[in-house]
C-alpha cells in the first residue's frame, strides 16, 4: 500500500500528457471530418493546413478541440474510447464470440503459459547442469547468451514456418518462441542462486561430509528460491512478449498479437491499442500472481518478511 | 580441487605414539605445520612452524590477537584447509580423513543458521546428512536444545533469535551428532558477560560428562583460563604458537575459582605471553 500514491500519481501524469498529446495529434484528421460535416475550419483546405502544426490548428480551430476525442479512426485515440472498447470486447462479448478479447486473450494466454513452464523447466536444468558441470558452464552459458542476441522478430517467423513444414501447428509453436525467450532469466538467477552460498555455508556441509546431492537440496536450491522467483516475474512477460511476437508476423487469426495486427490493417487503431492494454493488464496480472505465490512461499519457508 | 596432503610421504617418521590398550591417548598433532595463503597481494604467512599435540579429553584454548592464525588452524585440523608444509593428523588419521569419518563438530565464529529451516530445523540438518532415525532425530534435537538453553525455540526461525541465541543453537547443532572432538570458533565471542559465564560452566560440564576433546578459540584470557587444561598463545605475522600452558587447575572448576591466585597468576602469564608477541610482530 506504501506504493499506492506513488503509482497513482505517475499514472495520472502519463493520462495527462496523452489527453493533451490526443488534440494536436488528431487535429489535422478532425479538421477534414470537420468540413465534410460542413463545419467553418481555417483555413478551409487541407493542402493549407498542412502548413500548420497541429498544435498551431488547434490555436486556430479552439471550437474543434473537443471533437479531436471522438474520433472514430483517430492517430491517438483518447484514453475514454480504449476504456470502452475494453468494457465493450471484454464485458459486453460472450466470450466464445471472435470479437472478445476474453477469447483472444485465451488464446494468447495458454501458448504463454505453456512456453513459461517449458522455458523455466529448460532453464532450471541447465541451471543446475552449469553449476555441477565444469564442461557445461563453460558450454552452455556462451550460446545462452548468443541465443538472446538474436532478434525474436526474425526468429519467430523462422520457427513457425519450420515447425509447420514438419507438421506441427497451433499452441505449440508459440509455446516454444515463449520458452526461448523466458527460459534465459531463469537460467541466470538460478545459477546466480545457486551459487548463491558463501564459503561457510558450504565448509559447514563439508565438516558434516555431505553429499554433492545433499548440498544441493539442503543448500544450494532453498537457497535459490528468492533468485528464481525474481526470474520468473521476468520470464513471464517475456513468454507473453514471446507469444504476441509469434502471432505478428504469421497471419494468426486469433490472439492479441492478431488483434493488434488487425487493427492496424484495416485502420482501427482503437482496436490495437485496446489489444495492446489488454496485453500490458495481463501481463501485470501473471507478475502479479507470481509476486503473490513468492510472498506466501518464502513465508512458508519462514524467510523473514520484506 | 583439493589436493591432499602427503603425511606420510613428507615425515615418514611420524607414527602415532600408542596407548598401553592400543589407543592412542593423542587426538591432534601437529608438527612443524605451515601455511602461506597466495594472495593477490602477495603471500600471507598465516601459519609458521606450528608444534602441538593434544591429547584424549584436552580443553585447550588458542588465544592470540586478531589475524595470528587461529582460524586458520582450527581449519587446518578440520581439513577446511591444507596445510603447505609440515604434519598434521587427527585421530591418527589426516585431517581430511578425520573430517570424512565425522570426527567432529565444529562450531563457526558466526552461527550461519539457515534462514529457510526452524531453529530445530538447523539441528536437524547434520542428523539428516548423517542418516539418524526420525525418533532419535527428534530427542536429540530436545536434548541439545536443553543443554543451550533453549528449550521452546525449537519451532522458531532464526531471525526470530537474537543474536547470542543464534550461535547457542549453532552450538547445539555441532554438539548434536555428538562427534568425540568439537572444534570451537569464538563461540560465545558475542555473548553478554552473564549468558557467558552461564555457557562457559555448562560447556566445562559437558566436557567433563562426556570426555570430548576441545579446541577452543577465544579472545578473552579469563575464558580461556577458566575453561581449559591447555592453553595456546598465538602471535600474528607470521602466526605461530609463543606459549603453551599446562594449567595446573582441576578438572572441576566452579566459576569462583577466577578469584583464586593460582587462576590469576595463569591469566598474568598467558597476558605476557600475548604481550611478548605483540611487542616481536
Ligand atoms: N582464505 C584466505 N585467503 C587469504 N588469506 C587468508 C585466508 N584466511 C585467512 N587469511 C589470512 O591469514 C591470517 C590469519 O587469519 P585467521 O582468520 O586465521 O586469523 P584469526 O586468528 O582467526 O583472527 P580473528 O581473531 O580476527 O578471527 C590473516 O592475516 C588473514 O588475513
Ligand atoms: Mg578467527
Amino acid at each position: 500500500m506504501k506504493s499506492f500514491f506513488p503509482v497513482v500519481t505517475v499514472v495520472a501524469a502519463v493520462l495527462l500528457i496523452w489527453i493533451i498529446a490526443v488534440v494536436p495529434m488528431n487535429m489535422h484528421l478532425t479538421a477534414d471530418q470537420a468540413q465534410r460535416d460542413g463545419l467553418v475550419v481555417s483555413p478551409d483546405t487541407p493542402i493549407a493546413r498542412q502548413d500548420f502544426s497541429g498544435l498551431g490548428l488547434a490555436v486556430r480551430n479552439s471550437h474543434l478541440i473537443p471533437l479531436t476525442y471522438v474520433n472514430i479512426r483517430p492517430r491517438l485515440p483518447s484514453p475514454h474510447q480504449i476504456a470502452i472498447e475494453l468494457y465493450d470486447t471484454v464485458i459486453d462479448k460472450k466470450i466464445t464470440s471472435k470479437r472478445s478479447l476474453v477469447y483472444h486473450g485465451w488464446v494468447t494466454l495458454a501458448p504463454t503459459l505453456l512456453g513459461f513452464a517449458i522455458g523455466t523447466l529448460l532453464g532450471i536444468m541447465l541451471a543446475v547442469g552449469i553449476v555441477f558441470s565444469r564442461v557445461m558452464d563453460r558450454s552452455v552459458m556462451p550460446w545462452a547468451i548468443v541465443s538472446q542476441t538474436i532478434p525474436i522478430l526474425a526468429l519467430a517467423p523462422m520457427i513457425i514456418v519450420v515447425m509447420g513444414a514438419a507438421g506441427i501447428q497451433g499452441i505449440l509453436p508459440k509455446a516454444v518462441i515463449a520458452a526461448y525467450l523466458s527460459f534465459f532469466p531463469v537460467v541466470v538467477g538460478m545459477v546466480k542462486g545457486l551459487r548463491s552460498p558463501e564459503g561457510m555455508q558450504l565448509d559447514l556441509l563439508r565438516t558434516y561430509h555431505s553429499s554433492n546431492s545433499q548440498g544441493f537440496w539442503k543448500l544450494r536450491l532453498p537457497a535459490s528460491t528468492p533468485y528464481l522467483f525474481a526470474s520468473l516475474k521476468i520470464g513471464i512477460s517475456a513468454s507473453l512478449i514471446g507469444t504476441i511476437v509469434a502471432e505478428l508476423p504469421t497471419g494468426a487469426k486469433a490472439g492479441f498479437g492478431a488483434r493488434m495486427l488487425v487493427g492496424d490493417q484495416y485502420g482501427q487503431p482503437i482496436l490495437s491499442w485496446a489489444a495492446l492494454f489488454a496485453a500490458a493488464i495481463t501481463a501485470a496480472a501473471l507478475v502479479g500472481i507470481i509476486g503473490m505465490i513468492e510472498r506466501g512461499t518464502l513465508r512458508q519457508m519462514g524467510m523473514k518478511p520484506a | 580441487m583439493y589436493e591432499r596432503p602427503k603425511l606420510q610421504s613428507l615425515t615418514p617418521s611420524i607414527t602415532p605414539t600408542q596407548d598401553a590398550d592400543g589407543l592412542s591417548p593423542l587426538v591432534i598433532r601437529a608438527s612443524n605445520l605451515d601455511l602461506t595463503f597466495q594472495t593477490n597481494d602477495g603471500p600471507v604467512h598465516a601459519l609458521k612452524d606450528v608444534n602441538l599435540e593434544v591429547n584424549k579429553g584436552d580443553f585447550v584454548s588458542f588465544i592470540g590477537p586478531s589475524g595470528c592464525g587461529k582460524t586458520t588452524f582450527l581449519r587446518c585440523i578440520a581439513g577446511l584447509e591444507t596445510p603447505t608444509s609440515g604434519a598434521l593428523s587427527v585421530n591418527s588419521m589426516t585431517p581430511d580423513d578425520a573430517r570424512r569419518a565425522r570426527a567432529y563438530g565444529y562450531v563457526f565464529q558466526a552461527a550461519g543458521l539457515y534462514p529457510w529451516r526452524t531453529i530445530g530445523g538447523n539441528i536437524r540438518l547434520p542428523l539428516e546428512i548423517m542418516g539418524f532415525s526420525k525418533a532419535e532425530m527428534g530427542e536429540r534435537i530436545k536434548r541439545v536444545l536443553n543443554l543451550v538453553d533453549l528449550e521452546g525455540f525449537e519451532k522458531k526461525f532464526p531471525w526470530q533469535l537474537s543474536g547470542g541465541m543464534q550461535q547457542r543453537a549453532s552450538i547445539a547443532r555441532a554438539l548434536a551428532f555428538d562427534a568425540d572432538i568439537l572444534l570451537m570458533d569464538e563461540p560465545f565471542g558475542a555473548l553478554d558477560e552473564i549468558v557467558r559465564d552461564h555457557l562457559n560452566e555448562q560447556l566445562l560440564q559437558l566436557w567433563a560428562r562426556t570426555e570430548k576433546t576441545i579446541a577452543f578459540v577465544t579472545h578473552s584470557i579469563p575464558e580461556a583460563v577458566y575453561l581449559s587444561t591447555k592453553i595456546v598463545v598465538m602471535s600474528p605475522r607470521p602466526g605461530r604458537i609463543s606459549d603453551v600452558i599446562e594449567s595446573p587447575l582441576p578438572r572441576d572448576r566452579p566459576l569462583s575459582i577466577r578469584d583464586s591466585a593460582e587462576f590469576i597468576a595463569i591469566a598474568n602469564r598467558v597476558r605476557d605471553g600475548l604481550h611478548a608477541g605483540h611487542g616481536q610482530g
